[in-house]
């Protein structure tokens, strides 16, 4: 390999997110740009993975002054290479602007998306190219399976993970070093590491971001593991729907096994381990533990009754170990920095950092990287920018459709797992939605519990039967037929079904509809008993639109507008809607110059 | 891999690359890029400057900026050395850049006969 130094890399992010905004012929667009003027020589060009800024991508950082360029499209490029590369000139008009201060700023580091993040699982995201293993191991990558397999007994690393505080990051918690020792203390001539890269939580993404923007991590993650509790073989389940991280993945593979960074006698410890990836089937409920390993074996993916635990009988009957991709993102930086470094990070029962991924009604979208302990109201209004313009706060889901939502009473809360639960929400894998009063807080329990009531693998009666019937008292309420007595019915379904459904599928599906009864009960009722959805979003519920006959221009644009064809009327004169035909979307409300329509 | 030695020796050998998205303290070489000093032979003294970082294995940042008024000494270049002053050197010729990086960038002296302004720190 004969090495340029190059003057100038430029880091195009192509995850998921980028690509979709045309990273891609951007990336052509420049190469092509490079060459023409001759500076293909000089200027380098990377792929890397997510900067977790997907609202501004697709995202260009110039080094080595380290400019951060947002949205940056082909016809950028003859700009950007002629004024930046060329002549040294940032090109201001590509660069973020701080939604609060309208600033320009040019670096990185000073955005303050960034600036309250810590990130210690994403620090190479978006920094190296994550199909060149040696971009990893430059910056000290690998080391820590060097360390381990060098200078530790097995019972000294698991010692390391417990005392470093880490717990479970898909979803239940659990601390991850005492997996390990049960898994460890299994006796076996064969065991099994799996990680679990399902991610169905809707809206949830980090773990993709993750594994595509630096899949060396969670494989050095992996082969600790491995070692720790005496398995020489390991699965990554990976759904399906995600093609470029199986990718990434698979390349990664291959180069650390050309490097012999897997199979035999890894750092001639005698230690062997060798990996395989198996896409997902496809269902949410894959992402269960026992589930999944049913369908690695090649069944349908069910969850079975637990025990036995899989660190006593997982995959094929074997001591299994199962963790999830961020789970395994924090292992080499904890055994290379020590417990003691890592546990600085975080609150006294919940350490390190924590990988959200923020979505809904705010300013900056994306992925972030904070420290346990860290405020709702820093996450949302100091990294996330607050929410859109003229948008009041209403709550935020965590935890997907096991979760439920935070209102504005808690936003100091400092998060982590505990603090979560007891506001009645939940950590989950990491999602955060945003929601706004436009929300209406009936329909968001309806649409949560219609994803896991149609998830839901029919396996046990209280899940399949249970969800089902919550579901329709649900519907019914939205569409303007709630009873009195249905929000007694529905309490009384969700807690039989949380102590009784086989696995955490059924057991946290009630959740949302619990935590917003919680919460918004008064949504519920003014929805039951005054046949009104206080957010205008439940259609039947919502009270017909009027033209006032005084302000009325009789433009006849309202008519024009309308999908259903409900408004007549003289042009010049005045127009009406038509209650019968009206569905009340709101369109003729949102076209009228004159501010003549509104809800009756 | 065999042990943690050779590791290192791989990380070392491929380390280098990555220096250049360190926005640490490292030496800075300035070279003006605008429209005169382009015509006046910017590139090939960015070149020149490239190819002798490269040769005498030398970790700085290279980078450019526009116009600065002094068009006349074109091609400039400057040399801003962690935590000292910025040196401007000017009416560059392709070989003056050899000397430049030994004696400066490596020494740590200022070139005197080249340098034509200096800005404070
Ligand atoms: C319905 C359901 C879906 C789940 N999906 C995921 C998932 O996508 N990713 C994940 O890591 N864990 C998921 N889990 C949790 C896993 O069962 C398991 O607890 C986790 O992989 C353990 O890893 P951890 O200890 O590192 O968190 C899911 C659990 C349930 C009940």
């Amino acid at each position: 390999m004969k090495d340029i130094i190059y003057r100038s890399h430029i880091l195009i992010c192509t995850g998921t997110g980028c690509t979709s905004s045309g990273a891609k012929k951007m990336r052509i667009a420049l190469e092509d740009e490079l060459a023409e003027r001759n500076l293909n020589k000089e200027v380098k060009i990377i792929e890397t993975g997510c900067h977790g800024f997907c609202e501004k991508g697709p995202i260009v950082v110039v080094y080595p002054e380290g400019v951060f360029y947002c949205e940056v499209k082909s016809e950028d490029i003859p700009e950007l290479v002629e004024e930046h590369l060329l002549k040294g000139r940032i090109v201001e008009r590509l660069l973020f602007k701080e939604p609060v201060t309208e600033e320009n700023i040019p670096s990185y580091h000073d955005i303050q998306f960034y600036k309250k993040q810590e990130r210690i699982v994403l620090s190479n995201c978006g920094k190296i190219d994550p199909e060149n293993i040696d971009e990893y191991i430059a910056l000290g990558g690998y080391e820590a399976v060097g360390k381990a397999l060098s200078s530790m007994s097995q019972k000294d690393v698991i010692a390391e993970v417990k005392n470093s505080g880490l717990r479970g990051r898909g979803g239940g918690g659990f601390p991850t070093g005492l997996k390990w020792q049960f898994a460890h203390e299994a006796v076996s001539n064969k065991k099994y590491v799996i990680c679990n890269a399902d991610e169905g939580d809707p809206g949830a993404f980090m773990d993709r971001s993750l594994l595509e923007g630096d899949p060396h991590r969670v494989i050095e993650g992996m082969i600790i593991a491995g070692y720790a509790i005496g398995a020489d073989e390991g699965y990554l389940y990976v759904r399906a729907e995600y093609p470029l991280a199986i990718k990434r993945l698979e390349k990664a593979i291959s180069q650390a096994e050309d490097y012999g960074l897997l199979g035999d006698d890894l750092f001639s410890s005698g230690y062997n381990f060798k990996l395989h990836i198996k896409k997902g089937a496809g269902a949410f409920v894959c992402g269960e533990e026992t589930a999944l390993m049913a369908s690695i074996e090649g069944k349908r993916g069910m969850p079975r009754p637990r025990p036995p635990y899989p660190a006593n009988s997982g995959l094929w009957g074997k001591p299994t170990n199962i963790n999830n991709v961020e789970t395994y993102g924090n292992i080499p930086y904890i055994i290379k920095n020590g417990a003691e470094e890592y546990s600085k990070i975080g609150t006294e029962n919940s350490k390190g950092t924590k990988v959200f991924a923020l979505t809904g009604k705010i300013n900056n979208t994306g992925l972030v990287e904070v420290p346990m302990g860290t405020t709702l109201r820093e996450v949302i209004y100091d990294i996330g920018g607050g929410l859109g313009e003229g948008m009041k706060y209403k709550a935020v889901q965590t935890g997907g459709p096991s979760g439920g939502c935070i209102t504005s009473e808690h936003l100091d809360l400092p998060i982590d797992y505990d603090s979560l639960l007891g506001v009645g929400a939940m950590m989950g894998s990491g999602g955060m939605v945003v929601m706004d009063d436009g929300t209406c807080m009936v329909d968001v329990a309806r649409f949560f519990l219609n994803f896991t009531q149609s998830e839901s693998c029919g396996k046990c009666t209280p899940c399949r039967e249970g969800t089902k019937r919550m579901l329709e008292i649900l519907e019914r309420i939205c569409e303007g037929e709630g009873e009195d007595g249905d929000i007694a019915l529905l309490e009384d379904l969700a807690h039989h079904i949380k102590d009784t459904a086989l696995c955490g599928l059924g057991q946290t599906a009630p959740n949302p509809v619990l935590s917003t009864l919680k919460y918004f009960r008064h949504e519920y009722e003014a929805h039951i008993f005054d046949h009104k959805c206080p957010a205008g979003v439940c259609k039947d519920l919502a009270s017909a639109y009027l033209i006032d006959k005084e302000t009325c221009v009789g433009c006849s644009i309202c008519a024009k507008a309308c999908p259903v064809d409900a408004i007549t009327g003289t042009p010049k004169e005045s127009y009406q809607i038509d209650d019968d035909i009206c569905i009340s979307c709101g369109v003729c409300a949102s076209k009228c110059p004159v501010s003549a329509i509104s809800q009756g | 891999m065999k042990s943690l030695e050779e590791l290192r020796q791989l990380r070392d050998k491929v380390e280098k690359e990555m220096k250049m998205r360190d926005e640490s303290n490292r030496p800075e070489i300035i070279i003006g890029m605008g429209t005169c000093g382009i015509a006046a032979g910017a590139r090939e003294i960015l070149q020149a400057v490239l190819a002798e970082l490269e040769k005498r294995d030398v970790d700085a940042k290279v980078t450019q900026t526009g116009c600065i008024g002094m068009c006349e000494r074109e091609p400039l270049l400057d040399v801003k050395m962690p935590g000292k002053d910025r040196i401007t050197y000017g009416n560059l010729k392709l070989n003056d850049v050899k000397r430049i990086i030994t004696e400066h960038v490596i020494n740590e002296n200022i070139v005197q006969e080249l340098a034509i302004a200096r800005m404070d720190n």
